[in-house]
């Protein structure tokens, strides 16, 4: 990447020889992340952000067919870059139906089927969700969505580069992905859209991204990205084999450790480095907060650690309460860590809960109740 | 880092957590739903707060509020407590990020109700604590589709965007009328 924030600073849209270079090098990372999901170079378009592929899949797509319906179906637990343009979208004069998902996060194809109408456009359901790790029955959706003629489009922000992906084989029109979710620099992404399909840009303005996405390119976030991929495709079974088996230790140990602890999500049908659950009692961003002072990295859907402090729509679509979607947690095993990294979070793990209970008025409520 | 030093001190050290068991009032405010609970439990002796414990479920700023405000109020007069404000609890604290402020909010209402309730009970004249609840509504202030305030009473149109809005019967969010499903949980509103 670095080369292209000093002495290959051309802009690639430039004749000079810099600009060429950059070209050069933006083709050869377009041909990776092609190659990372079985697409054809022409067929991936460069984006800020795994936000802005979708939000560029939703909008573009629903007003490019407009013209044949303007109704939109989507799964309960998309990401906020999918549900809020489709919320803009209402306001156009577009419909939406929401799809719900059982407790585990699964989307059933048959309720997508259901939900689909005489002017449905547009089915976006997301390959895996980044919250509760749950991968979704893509293939089978998108081809509901093929034998009516109707587009279908899926996130794959948090499934990309982590799990092996064919665009032919899933049969879909369009799918997002984003750097930083295998490696990649932050602040990359890009949407694939299946060649014969018209899209509206999102950004306008000149001819960059075959005119889809106006704006010139960001050279070395793309040469990172481009790299990444080309990094994940190589060592993406070795990655989930070293993964997975930390993964199931943990899924399998920390309800152990600690009591009133859920899996969040599905048991299996997950991402290989993706282990999620709530913890009754105790709020989300305290565990996060004194497990980063164990030197333990986190995240967590509660409504405090969130900048709206709304607990996680994702939570409370798999119909969880308020009180324990408040106690998610979310770990994502990154690779390079070892056995040791799990057990370093299983024993530091236990004295976090046990000192947050301890402070947690729900916590003596419910030991009140059981003494009863 | 969100948080300033005394914040995150009085996250990890919290001085003054836990129940008073003979407490001469109790207080209680916040719901799940918003992310913070907390409950205060004072000992009031010759007019004056001789002890006061808490409870917290919530983020750091919250467990960092209660603790604060734990400590400006032991040794105050009954009066003196109910003036500690949220934006002494604030500034006390070193400040808090904008959208954790509702915290400190919390922190002062429940000393506040615990000491309510005290009042209470020596005009009544009853013994022990029974529970002063005062559960905030936070739900259904909110358009879902733009953020946009709904003023009270109002909550079945967004002025903003211009849609009729209802109250889902799974789970009380507010979501679009006519609509197939729940925004929020995904639920069918069809019939």
């Amino acid at each position: 990447m670095l080369p292209y924030l000093g002495e290959i600073y051309g802009n690639p849209q430039s004749l000079h020889t810099a600009g060429q270079q950059a070209l050069a090098a933006v083709d050869a990372a377009r041909e990776e992340v092609a190659g990372l999901i079985g697409a054809e170079s022409e067929e991936i378009h460069f984006t800020s952000s795994g936000s802005e592929a979708n939000n560029f899949a939703v909008k573009g797509l629903a007003q490019a067919y407009q013209a044949k319906g303007k109704h939109i179906v989507v799964s309960a637990i998309e990401h906020l870059s999918i549900l809020n343009p489709v919320k803009t979208l209402e306001k156009l004069g577009f419909s939406s139906t929401l799809v719900p998902v059982d407790r585990t996060g699964l989307v059933d194809p048959a309720e997508v089927e259901k939900a689909l109408k005489k002017d449905t456009i547009l089915v976006s359901v997301m390959t895996a969700n980044s919250e509760v790790g749950t991968v979704e029955p893509v293939a089978e959706i998108a081809g509901i969505c093929r034998s009516r003629g109707i587009l279908f489009h899926t996130d794959a922000v948090a499934a990309a580069g982590s799990l092996p992906l064919n665009v032919r084989d899933l049969g879909v029109d369009a799918l997002s992905l984003a750097g930083d979710q295998f490696y990649g620099p932050k602040g990359s992404g890009a949407l694939y859209v299946k060649r014969g399909t018209r899209i509206l840009p999102l950004i306008e303005g000149g001819i960059q991204e075959n005119g889809r996405r106006a704006g010139t390119e960001n050279v070395a976030a793309i040469v990172g990205l481009g790299k990444a991929a080309a990094i994940a495709r190589a060592e993406m079974a070795a990655r989930a084999a070293r993964l997975t088996p930390l993964r199931d230790l943990l899924i399998e140990e920390l309800p152990r450790q600690v009591d009133h602890v859920v899996l969040t999500g599905h048991p299996a049908k997950r991402l290989p480095h993706h282990a999620s659950f709530c913890v009754e009692f105790v709020e989300g961003e305290g565990m996060l907060l004194m497990l980063d002072m164990q030197g333990i990295s986190a995240s967590s859907g509660s409504a405090c650690t969130s900048k709206a402090l709304k607990a996680s729509h994702v939570l409370l679509a798999m119909g969880m309460d308020h009180a324990l979607a408040q106690g998610s947690l979310v770990f994502s095993l990154i690779d390079g860590g070892g056995r040791e990294d799990v057990d370093h979070l299983l024993a530091s793990f236990p004295p976090v809960v046990e000192r947050l209970r301890k402070m947690s008025p729900l916590y003596t409520e419910y030991l009140k109740e059981t003494k009863r | 880092m969100i948080y300033s030093d005394k914040v995150m001190d009085h996250f990890q050290n919290p001085r003054n957590v836990g129940v008073i068991a003979d407490a001469d009032g109790v207080g209680e405010v916040g719901n799940p739903v918003c992310g913070d609970m907390m409950t205060f439990y004072i000992k009031v002796k010759d007019g004056r707060l001789a002890d006061v414990k808490f409870q917290t479920f919530g983020c750091g700023a919250a467990i960092a509020v209660s603790s604060i405000v734990s400590e400006m109020a032991i040794g105050k007069t009954l009066d003196e407590a109910m003036k500690i404000t949220n934006k002494l609890v604030a500034e006390e604290l070193g400040g808090l990020p904008k959208n954790k402020l509702h915290c400190s909010n919390l922190g002062a209402d429940a000393l506040h109700a615990a000491i309510e309730n005290y009042r209470n009970k020596l005009k009544s004249g009853e013994k022990g604590a029974s529970m002063a609840v005062d559960h905030h509504e936070t739900e259904g202030c909110a358009c879902p589709y733009c953020e946009g305030t709904l003023e009270e009473g109002e909550a079945a149109y967004c002025k903003a965007c211009q849609v009729d809005l209802v109250e889902c019967p799974s789970c009380g969010g507010i979501t679009k009328k006519g609509a197939d499903t729940c925004i929020h949980c995904g639920k069918s509103l069809a019939g």
